[in-house]
């Protein structure tokens, strides 16, 4: 931090990215138009399971203006798969986990066996989109159809295998114990067990994926603009599919139209295009269409669980086993890394002595399954927060009352949970007030007492409303690290580049302000610079909630050792000790001195190599830095979610009348911004509690492939939503940074089920699946008015 | 195939002119042809609203149009509402009101809003939540795009949008 008071951090900066994104002037992947360029078409998979007999291109070939043609057999022995680990694990998580990891590599175009509908197998390159779609209709193929291993449950003991060397098709098994869960459950007084199932659904941002490439003989260089959040990643395997130096692929995210972790790996398309482009010599371009998205950009949730609880009669939970199935479709781009989330977050904010886990993650033939906001904690939240409600219900308490009792107190801040996280540190949830969030969660929706008056009122005037409400914790800004450059030129601008790649988080303006306060000066004198290779050596990238946290780190470190030369130089010129000087207003100055100091700008020529410098001695010449931030452990950022809702008998359909969250991601650098990330996360959460399914039929077809099929939330399903932040500091950095990218989409499909069940009490019923559905909803009604009859 | 044919059409009051094979989306032919790539699209099959302009004075999706239906129409697009480096006053309400994050709904955004606000001169809230309802955002979760298109219509209209139904 600057000498200087801080200014900007906290502060809601107008979006410096606003104003190119307003005018149509912003440049997407989409946008992009070089001398040239050729557009790929690529031919995609109708089957859920087939064996390829033969594929015949030579129509495809045959067409006016059509370049290049190609199946997988003509890759085969040219492009090596994409690992199956593109996340990778530490050695200690390893051994608190005792996991068995398997997952398959990922053929960019295979030529053997076809795994999901929406697979490519053969793709066309031509003048424009059009002739190349043209083209791949021509494409022919001689398939086998074999049977399909249509879900999770099925895939255990399907007789046909996804991956042949994959017996009983597991890709991952993982194991996690605290305490001794067997014994706990044995004299529990009494148990509740459940199956809960979280449907599949995904990211969506309104910008689908796209790839341009461009090769240059003249250095044997590769430039790569991807619709990614990790130019990094794509950068390490383009350079290793291509056989080319790092130093010699350079991978840009220009602007991004939304991720939400859907564009968090390196996809097979980010390969195929880079490599078209040096094959052809021309530039090429790849545009996906949403069909093609829905078809084949990450899916994600898709879990099954089944959990037992043993409690006692006051609610007091002592032991959770969960175990659960991970529908992870053909491919597992990150591994175990979802399945990973779940195990570690599953006992959220509250104090349970025991828990046993254990996961299989398995291959089905549906298409591959990668995080998601939230990335695995939804799925748990669900599966705990209805458990909760469950025993409410049979002890006769108050849901809120139950969880009242479980909850981990402020005091027992730092909290260990006893469970290894994913960077393989043990988890010690680092600061926050759970009972506090949950009771101005409840303040915020009108107070628990009054809604139970209002409930019983209403319900007597035959109306039904409900309370739900669902607390989580979420570890955020995780490892392994981030790096960042930091440079002071003759122009005496600051100029940060980080790895982080934004889309849609306004990290321009974010981290200008963190810049800004670190160094002292006026945020116009901030150039950030993000998403580039070309910028940073080593970059990690914008997934997982950790960008604000792990950025801002690495612009410090950085700054720090940029500093050091600051401070020496400015001592040489001012013949000040280095200890009287400080940062001021952009400027380098004795304290209490006004009139002795000299501006960066002139510090940064006093750097300059050459005759007529004035560092001092062993100062090397000019002020850049850079740092890789790895960061001690994540940072942990809690919630608690408050809604009410009235069911529409008639219909069926939830009507939200209110919903809150009360979200803590310690300090913030810009809370418009963070309560924009928010809120934006809550809808997400919304959307799939009610409406949004990836939904398949026996046959492995994906039956919702369009967006009248797929329905996303629009304007007028939003409710009224209150984000309350509270703001307590994390101790893991120097600012108190927690992230929060992520957060609000993990709640919502539980608070909704919990609060639908609730308003549906006299009916006894319970909704232990997502989404919650208007057919659902009436079904219930149904069965209660018959059982009244 | 069909051969292409020369397409003239008045862009933000500016005759341009492209060539469009009989089946080129108006989309495309504005973003490849003509090079306006403020407009977005992002289905391709009359949804998302990503791709909203408007057409003789009336907001059409320009996925759902060909180039060729387009022959001598008068075309507003997101390229001409700022008066150079001055914003339009949506455009500044849309910053103002956090309405946009990545960007990419918001060519269609506010070109949705222009029509409904300026077609509509005694506009509620739920009207506008409704109208709104023809573009997708995927980011903001829409709190920011109504209150920066409420705010439009006061302003267009000098008089306060009305609050209806209980939750407004
Ligand atoms: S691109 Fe035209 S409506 Fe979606
Ligand atoms: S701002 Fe990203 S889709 Fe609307």
């Amino acid at each position: 931090m600057a000498d200087t008071m801080p200014s900007y951090i906290g502060r809601s900066v107008v979006r410096r990215e606003d104003n190119r994104l307003l005018k149509g002037a912003g440049t997407f992947v989409g946008d992009m138009k070089l001398d040239g360029m050729l557009h790929v078409a690529i031919v995609r998979s109708q089957l859920a399971h087939a064996r390829i007999n033969a594929i015949d291109l030579d129509a495809a070939r045959g067409v006016d203006g059509v370049a290049l043609a190609l199946a997988g057999a003509d890759l085969k022995d040219v492009l090596p798969p994409i690992s199956g680990m593109q996340v990778t694990a530490p050695k200690t998580w390893r051994d608190g986990m005792d996991p068995r990891i398997e997952i398959p590599d990922q053929t960019l175009v295979p030529h053997d066996k076809l795994r999901y509908v929406g697979e490519p197998y053969a793709l066309v390159v031509a003048s424009d989109r059009y002739i190349a779609e043209d083209a791949a209709e021509l494409i022919e193929g001689d398939f086998e159809t074999l049977p399909p291993v249509a879900n999770a449950e099925a895939a255990v003991n399907a007789d046909a295998l996804v991956h042949d060397h994959l017996p009983g098709n597991i890709a991952a098994t993982l194991h996690a114990k605290k305490g001794d869960g067997e014994t706990a459950l044995e004299t529990a007084p009494r148990r509740l067990k459940r199956r809960y199932f979280h449907h599949r659904y995904a990211a969506m941002p309104m910008e689908c994926r796209g790839v341009v490439a461009e090769y240059d003989s003249r250095t044997d260089s590769i430039t790569v603009w991807s619709s990614t959040q990790v130019v990094h990643w794509v950068r390490r395997e383009v350079a290793n599919a291509l056989d080319m130096p790092e130093e010699r692929v350079r991978v840009v995210a220009p602007d991004v139209g939304g991720g939400f972790g859907g564009k968090g790996h390196v996809y097979p398309e980010d390969i195929l295009v880079a490599y078209l482009a040096k094959r052809l010599g021309r530039p090429v371009k790849w545009l996906e269409d949403r069909h093609e998205h829905l078809l084949n950009a990450a899916h994600s949730r898709d879990n099954l669980f089944d959990i037992e609880v043993g409690f006692d009669d006051d609610g007091k939970i002592s032991v959770v086993k969960n175990y659960f199935l991970v529908d992870s479709g053909a491919y597992s781009p990150v591994g175990a890394a979802i399945a990973g989330n779940s195990i570690a977050h599953f006992m959220g904010p509250y104090d349970i002595p025991h828990y046993e886990s254990d996961c299989k993650v398995m291959m089905t033939n549906r298409t591959p399954n990668a995080p998601y906001r939230g990335a695995g904690r939804p799925e748990v939240a669900f599966a705990m927060e209805r458990s909760i409600d469950l025993i409410a219900n049979e002890l006769e308490l108050d849901p809120a009352e139950v969880r009242f009792r479980n909850m981990i107190q402020p005091e027992q801040m730092p909290y260990a949970v006893g469970l290894p996280y994913r960077d393989g540190v043990m988890i010690e949830y680092d600061s926050g007030d759970y009972p506090e969030a949950l009771r101005k969660a409840l303040d915020g929706v009108g107070g628990l007492d009054a809604f139970r008056k209002r409930q019983k009122k209403a319900l007597a005037e035959g109306r039904y409303l409900g309370l739900g409400l669902g607390c989580y914790v979420e570890g955020t800004g995780i490892g392994p690290f981030e790096g960042a450059t930091v440079k002071i030129d003759s122009s005496g601008k600051v100029m940060v580049a980080t790895g982080a790649c934004p889309q849609g988080q306004g990290h321009e303006t974010a981290f200008a302000q963190v810049a800004a306060d670190i160094w002292g000066v006026d945020i116009d004198d901030v150039v950030v610079t993000l998403a580039d290779t070309s910028h940073v050596t080593m970059g990690y990238g914008t997934i997982a909630s950790r960008s604000a946290v792990t950025a801002s780190g690495a612009i410090q470190e950085s700054s720090d050792k940029v500093k050091e030369k600051v401070f020496a130089i400015a001592a040489n010129v001012l013949e000040a000790s280095e200890s009287d000087l400080e940062l001021r207003d952009g400027s380098v100055g004795v304290k209490g001195v006004p009139e002795m100091s000299m501006t960066l700008k002139e510090v940064a020529r006093a750097a300059l190599p050459g005759w007529i410098h004035q560092r001092p001695e062993g100062i090397e010449a000019g002020l850049e830095g850079t740092a890789y931030y790895e960061p001690p452990t994540v940072t942990w950022a809690y919630a608690a979610n408050a809604a009410i809702v009235e069911i529409d008998t008639q219909t069926g359909v939830v009507k939200i009348e209110n919903y809150v969250e009360v979200h803590d991601a310690g300090t913030l650098i810009n809370p418009a911004i963070a309560d924009g990330q928010v809120k934006g996360g809550l809808v997400q959460g919304i959307g799939g509690g009610l409406f949004e399914e990836l939904s398949y039929d026996e046959h492995g077809q994906l039956m919702t492939g369009s967006f009248m099929d797929y329905l996303l939330p629009t304007a007028s399903d939003v409710p009224p939503i209150n984000v309350i932040h509270s703001e307590t500091p994390s101790p893991r950095n120097s600012f108190g940074f927690k992230g929060l990218g992520e957060g609000g989409a993990i709640a919502p499909p539980v608070v909704i089920a919990n609060a639908v069940c609730d308003a549906l009490k006299p009916f006894g019923a319970e909704l232990n699946s997502t989404p919650v559905r208007a057919e659902d909803i009436l079904n219930i009604l149904d069965a209660g008015a018959a059982a009244a009859e | 195939m069909t051969a292409s044919r020369t397409i003239s059409v008045s862009i933000n009051g500016e005759v341009l002119t492209g060539d469009a094979a009989p089946r080129m989306l108006l989309a495309d032919f504005l973003r490849d042809v003509l090079g306006k790539t403020g407009t977005h699209v992002g289905c391709e099959h009359g949804v998302c609203g990503a791709c909203t302009i408007i057409v003789d004075g009336v907001a059409a999706r320009s996925c759902l149009m060909f180039a060729v239906q387009a022959e001598g129409a008068d075309i507003k697009t997101v390229e001409g509402l700022a008066d150079g480096d001055d914003l339009h006053p949506l455009q500044k309400l849309f910053s103002e009101h956090r309405a946009l994050q990545c960007g990419y709904c918001t060519p269609g955004m506010l070109m949705t809003a222009i029509d409904l606000v300026e077609s509509n001169s005694s506009l509620t809230t739920e009207d506008i939540k409704v109208g709104m309802s023809a573009a997708l955002c995927r980011c903001t979760g829409y709190e920011g795009i109504i209150k920066a298109v409420t705010a439009y219509a006061e302003q267009v209209h000098g008089k306060p949008v009305r609050q209806e139904s209980d939750n407004g």
